[in-house]
């Protein structure tokens, strides 16, 4: 297979995802930082290179609104947002999950007002964790436009929507090196949407979304749970499928690495990836057995990779950019706390919130904190006002 | 009786039209009667209805769907009153 390899943002990156998806249909609605991934798609539709019907909607939530409208119909669907957009759809999310519609949306990740702020943290998709929706970060330009195709075999497959999520700027804005796969291979890799779904353009007229009250409605979100918990499998299957096609390794749920014989592990979702490994490696130059977790797919919750990966581990440092405001720390230290909580043994854990609203997390920063050992609770690196984790 | 989450994969979806085996009526107080005699046909009750309660043949009103009116006598308010061809009448009144 002859691929490309080009220069392009994150956002560019997804939007010729898109192109290469061939959506039937697309509804978007504009926000920083994810506007160029709808802008360049509307100018592929105004040049006639894709035949998507774009619908350029008045808001988010009429966005997502008309997404499930098509899905609902059958037609393979995608859509993008960020922050105070995905806010707004926040409603239209638990029906597009509860009508297990397989839609796909790109959210460049971004802070939540106030104070209004358009730079990234984990804020917004992590309000939308439990709405049903799976949800993966991706941790490079390559890794956002792959997930983006993968995301859409696994949709049509676990019968879920999915969120394939990028930090804004960090990535949305980065022009990285791409390797695009040709049109073709792209297609074959799709096919057409399996049929095992519903759609209102058959014969028969159906109801989506009917009233179910107590006499039913429990059934409906246990079965809603099942898919979920059916995704690690789908998802397996998918990045093997993946590879089949485009000759690339995905790591489906989580990507662990020295964590084998690691006294300290860090753990991290997104772009910050890199850097986290980077400062991993460096302590085990300085002679500390670090290791490094990166959390891919934080929905459904990778809870047995991670019991694996983290098992013997003495410290786990868990480095986030959400905060639950709870007194409990991020949602991410939250979830692998709860997930660790069965083990024999548990390790010892410090929740590290960090780089809220695009504030840069320094090397020196992550390699004073595992020179001076994990202080253990919640931490909120960075921040003015606080040194706690400078070396004297 | 409620059906096994197991079988519910495809998620809320059901067979379409289900409304006409849904009895409104059921929840009715009040019964709108219609005197064939002052209708002067000019189809406002059956516009406004809310419940698509007026039945309607050839282009005429000839009577009222008892088994989807839920009495809300928006037909009665809505009929000219130079006709006031609809009563709404206690249900189990005459
Ligand atoms: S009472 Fe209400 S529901 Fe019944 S026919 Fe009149 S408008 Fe329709
Ligand atoms: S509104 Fe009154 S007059 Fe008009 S069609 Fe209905 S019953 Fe007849």
């Amino acid at each position: 297979m002859s691929r490309r390899r080009v220069g392009l943002t994150g956002n560019e990156a997804v939007a010729l995802a898109w192109k290469q998806i061939r959506p039937h249909v697309v509804a978007a609605y504009p926000i920083t930082p994810a506007t160029q991934i709808v802008e360049r798609f509307s100018e592929y539709v105004a040049q006639g290179e894709v035949d998507t019907e774009f619908v350029a909607a008045e808001s988010e939530h009429s966005a997502l609104s008309a997404c499930v409208g098509a899905a609902a119909a059958g037609a393979r669907v995608l859509t993008a947002t960020a922050s105070q957009g995905l806010a707004l759809m926040h409603e239209v999310l638990y029906i597009a999950s509860g009508l297990r519609l397989p839609i796909v949306m790109n959210v460049a990740n971004r802070a939540l007002s106030a104070p209004i702020n358009i730079h990234g943290d984990h804020s917004d998709t992590m309000g939308s964790r439990d709405a049903g929706w799976v949800q993966i970060y991706a941790r490079s330009v390559q890794d956002a436009y792959d997930r983006t195709l993968l995301a859409v075999w696994v949709a049509e497959r676990a019968r879920l929507p999915v969120m394939v999520c990028l930090d804004g700027f960090t990535l949305t804005h980065s022009l990285e090196p791409l390797e695009v796969y040709p049109d073709e291979a792209v297609q074959t890799f799709l096919g057409e949407a399996p049929t095992d779904g519903y759609t209102l353009l058959g014969g028969e007229p159906i109801t989506v979304g009917p009233l179910a009250l107590p006499d039913s409605y429990m059934e409906f979100r246990r079965a809603l749970a099942a898919a979920m918990e059916r995704v690690p499998q789908v998802l397996e299957e998918g990045v093997r499928a993946f590879r089949a096609h485009f000759g690339q390794d995905l790591p489906s749920l989580v990507d662990a690495r020295g964590t084998e014989d690691a006294e300290v592990a860090l753990v991290v979702l997104g772009s910050y990836a890199d850097a986290v490994e980077q400062a991993a490696l460096r302590a085990r130059v300085r002679g500390q057995r670090a290791g490094f977790v990166r959390v891919v797919t934080f929905r459904p919750f990778p809870t047995t990779p991670l019991r694996e990966a983290l098992g013997g581990v003495r410290e786990v440092v868990v480095l986030e950019r959400a905060d639950t405001l709870s007194g409990l720390g991020g949602p991410l230290g939250v979830e692998v706390r709860a997930a660790l909580y069965d083990l024999e043994v548990r390790p010892r854990f410090t929740d590290v919130i960090f780089g809220l609203g695009g504030r840069e997390l320094r090397d020196e920063e992550l390699d004073n904190l595992l020179r001076a050992g994990p202080p253990g609770g919640v931490v909120y690196l960075g921040v003015e006002g606080s040194r706690v984790l400078e070396l004297a | 009786m409620a059906t096994d989450w197991q079988a519910l994969d495809r998620g809320p979806v059901i067979p379409g039209a289900s409304s006409v085996a849904y009895r409104t009526g059921d929840w009715r107080q009040e019964r709108p009667v219609l005197d064939l005699q002052r209708c002067v046909h000019c189809m406002l009750c059956w516009l406004y209805c809310p419940d698509s309660a007026i039945r309607v043949a050839a282009g005429r009103v000839v009577g009222v769907d008892y088994d989807h009116c839920k009495g809300c006598g928006v037909c009665a308010a809505v009929c000219p009153p130079r006709a006031s061809a609809i009563r709404m009448v206690p249900e189990g009144a005459a």
